[in-house]
């Protein structure tokens, strides 16, 4: 049956046709429809989705790729879900601070409307709590490192949990309200720190703030720095197994003229120069490069950015990627524009 | 690894392409331009004679700008464009083979027939070729991707891109490089060697049209190349292989499955895929022959883009092409092709764009002296017919007429043949001669 239809469509799929009526149908690639879109601040947004029939469910701390498309480029990016798990109404909600220069975080905050489908890959992570959450627990978060913790907190009671969160100031504060109520409901002991004004919490000093800091398990989210500094700190006091730290984001590319190239699956890493096209690199290098026109305009010789920033030599434009939003890119007019990585 | 391997492995472009590799790759970096001289080796008239290296190359800055003005300015708008493109035409094919389950009532065939032939020459046009160019890959849509898009034709998509994108759009109008210029079974220059087979173009070119998917999927194949020994035996056996799997299926779909689903109206609905895939071939045949064979074309030696700079490369392209005139609704079948210049200027910007730039491109061939060849559909057509018809006699000449030149090809031909016979003849009765 299945080849018969597929034969009466051929060279399409049943489902380009069945995407015309139904786009969050059981087996269709996985999508989500923009249910609700709430502004709290002038930075940040909760958006509310419903995720297609092959959703399977996420565990609280877990994160979604998300694919939205900003002026007609579909780009894609990672969210914690931080919505109660197996909500009667199936919905997901993740919450989006616009980071200074963030395309996808911005045109969420602007211009994401209820009614739009956006495409979704099935939650991953493993920042989350064992079936039987510890009996004494410690957060420590910074900025919107906050967002995997509140799944967390929303879905699981704690015997014994503190909160430290460090914000810039009240008013950029994620879930302040909700923090601030459920602490007063003594779901947890929280300490908010604002660093405009009492400047960045040392890691060292935990102790200050959480003298049985030790005795903790703790999850630590929140900018690279922090996390490093945890990661350093618990494994001088010995406590290295104690910790569960979530590292996904935000990613600096670094954008220069020329630099190292990457071919990842012929293992094979040379400099390359500003103006010589990647085709040309990965060729005197020995990379079996797909090649045609070798001007532009035949796309024989797309590859995929994996990674870092490269420039169009005919405009000067740059295209960057990250892990979780590899570009196809045209090698024949595409030059190193910093650090990168091809998949070839 | 060594370095022979890699050479073998390597994605192969065509003979000619390969020599010509070092000589494109300049045209990123630009070299000075070579004197332009008054007069092709032809003794024809050079169309770009007037115009000083430094005018060509400001003629390319001029374009790149206009490029650029289009392609940074890409966005939601041109997304939501072919979104709905593709979404029409799935709706006109999925609701008129849907009529056509009907089809033996005979309104039921009209409406149906006429449905799936504008849902085929759709697909083809302002779809097919356009994704398969690269005008969306922008998006990151991995379904409306060059690399991903397979199309209703019987060219597998693999395939027709390496032969037009590059040898096509490189190469255009280059006489021997660029094999669309007759297809190699159409004289269509006078520069092209005449051939006996010529004679009957007009008729070949008539039938080619019926089967036009056919005639392309054999010229994507290269199955003139493999005959003459260019193309790797093992390569062409299996791009066959995937031709004649695309191909099976494509029919199977067309005339086996939906006859059948139609139950007793299978001979009518056979019969009306059938006229519609004919009806698509007719059509995109007339459009791609009036986007470089009309009257006014200019067509180029090898020699003349030795060291082309991407100034000369533009010139060729705009002096190369030829657009139709007429409504939206003919743009849009055309696959936009209708502005075939500018595509050829600028083949991976959004079809939808053409129209856009177009008043600047024939201003600016204007303002060169350079001649922008366009006119209404009909007339194109006509030119480009009248050119298959003029070309199939060898070019004339001071010293005999055409139709004796054809008399002396074909003598000759027959005295070689006769030769060859007789000695095949001779052979065997001295073979008989040594058994007895």
């Amino acid at each position: 049956m299945g080849r018969f239809v597929n034969a009466l469509v051929t060279p399409l799929l049943p489902g380009d046709y069945l995407d015309l009526f139904h786009p969050l149908r059981k087996g269709a690639d996985l999508r989500g429809r923009v249910m609700a879109v709430e502004r709290h601040s002038s930075s940040a947004t909760t958006v509310t989705i419903r995720p297609g029939r092959g959703w399977s469910g996420h565990r609280p701390g877990q994160y979604i790729r998300i694919g939205v498309e900003v002026n007609g480029v579909r780009l894609w990016r990672a969210y914690s879900i931080t919505s109660r798990v197996g909500q009667a109404d199936g919905l997901i909600t993740i919450t989006v601070r616009a980071i200074p220069d963030g395309k996808v975080s911005h045109h969420v905050l602007r211009n994401l409307r209820p009614g739009t489908i956006v495409m979704l890959d099935q939650a991953t992570g493993d920042f989350t709590q064992p079936s039987r959450p510890p009996a004494k627990v410690l957060f420590l978060t910074a900025g919107s490192g906050i967002t995997p913790v509140m799944g967390m907190l929303r879905n699981h009671q704690f015997e014994d949990a503190v909160v430290v969160h460090s914000s810039p100031d009240p008013s950029q504060m994620l879930f302040a309200d909700e923090l601030h109520s459920r602490a007063s409901r003594g779901q947890f002991r929280l300490v908010e720190r604002f660093t405009s004004t009492e400047g960045t919490l040392p890691v060292s000093s935990i102790a200050d703030v959480v003298p049985d800091w030790a005795e903790r398990i703790a999850w630590v989210c929140g900018p690279t720095g922090l996390l490093d500094d945890a990661e350093a700190h618990w494994e001088q006091e010995g406590a290295s197994a104690l910790l569960h730290v979530e590292r996904f984001r935000p990613r600096i590319i670094a954008e220069g003229e020329g630099g190292s190239v990457t071919f990842t699956q012929s293992d094979v890493t040379v400099d390359a120069p500003a103006a010589t096209p990647l085709l040309d690199v990965g060729e005197d290098a020995g990379v079996l490069m797909p090649s045609g026109c070798r001007m532009g305009i035949c796309f024989n010789c797309v590859a995929s950015l994996t990674s870092g920033a490269v420039r169009d030599l005919r405009t000067g434009e740059t295209t960057q990627a990250i892990d979780e939003d590899p570009v196809l890119i045209q090698t024949c007019v595409s030059a190193a524009a910093g650090p990168c990585s091809i998949k070839l | 690894m060594s370095s022979a391997t890699i050479e073998s492995t390597r994605p192969r472009v065509d003979s000619a392409a390969r020599t010509a590799e070092r000589a494109v790759n300049n045209r990123i970096t630009s070299t000075r331009p070579e004197e332009q001289s008054a007069t092709h080796a032809s003794g024809k008239a050079n169309p770009i004679a007037h115009l000083s290296p430094e005018d060509i190359e400001s003629i390319g800055r001029e374009l790149d700008a206009i490029r650029d003005s289009v392609m940074s300015t890409r966005g939601a708008d041109d997304a939501n464009y072919i979104r709905q493109t593709i979404k029409l035409q799935r709706w006109i094919e999925l609701s008129s083979r849907g009529v056509l389950l009907f089809s033996g009532f005979w309104p039921a065939f009209i409406v149906g027939t006429a449905g799936l032939t504008v849902a085929k020459i759709l697909e083809n046009t302002e779809i097919g070729h356009n994704i398969l160019h690269g005008q969306w890959d922008w998006m990151r849509d991995p379904k409306i991707h060059s690399s991903s898009w397979e199309w209703d034709f019987a060219s597998p998509a693999e395939q027709w891109k390496k032969s037009h994108n590059v040898g096509h759009h490189t190469y255009t109008n280059v006489v021997g490089m660029d094999d669309d210029l007759g297809y190699t079974i159409l004289r269509v220059d006078p520069a092209q060697e005449w051939e006996p087979k010529h004679l009957i173009q007009p008729i070949t070119n008539f039938f080619t049209a019926l089967i036009f998917e056919y005639g392309i999927a054999a010229y994507d194949l290269d199955v003139k190349g493999f005959k003459e020994g260019t193309k790797d035996k093992k390569e062409f056996l299996s791009d066959l292989r995937k031709v004649i799997t695309k191909i099976r299926n494509q029919m199977g779909k067309d005339y086996v499955l939906h006859p059948l689903l139609s139950g007793p109206n299978f001979l009518t609905t056979l019969a009306a895929n059938a006229i519609a895939n004919t009806l698509r071939n007719i059509w995109t045949h007339s459009v791609i022959f009036c986007g470089h064979f009309p009257e006014g074309v200019e067509t180029f030696e090898v020699e003349s883009i030795e060291g082309e700079t991407r100034g000369e490369w533009y010139l060729r392209q705009m002096l190369g092409s030829a657009n139709i005139e007429g409504s939206e609704v003919m743009h849009v079948m055309t696959g936009n092709l209708s502005h075939q210049i500018e595509h050829h200027l600028f083949p991976d910007m959004p079809s939808n764009r053409y129209k856009q730039v177009a008043p600047k491109i024939r201003e600016l061939m204007d303002r060169h002296q350079l001649r922008y060849v366009t006119g209404p559909l009909h007339k194109q057509v006509g030119s480009a017919w009248h050119k298959v018809i003029k070309y199939s006699l060898p070019n004339p000449s001071p010293e005999r007429s055409q139709l004796g030149q054809v008399a002396d090809v074909l003598a000759g031909k027959a005295v070689r043949a006769g030769v060859a016979l007789l000695h095949r003849t001779q052979r065997r009765q001295y073979r008989r001669a040594l058994a007895a």
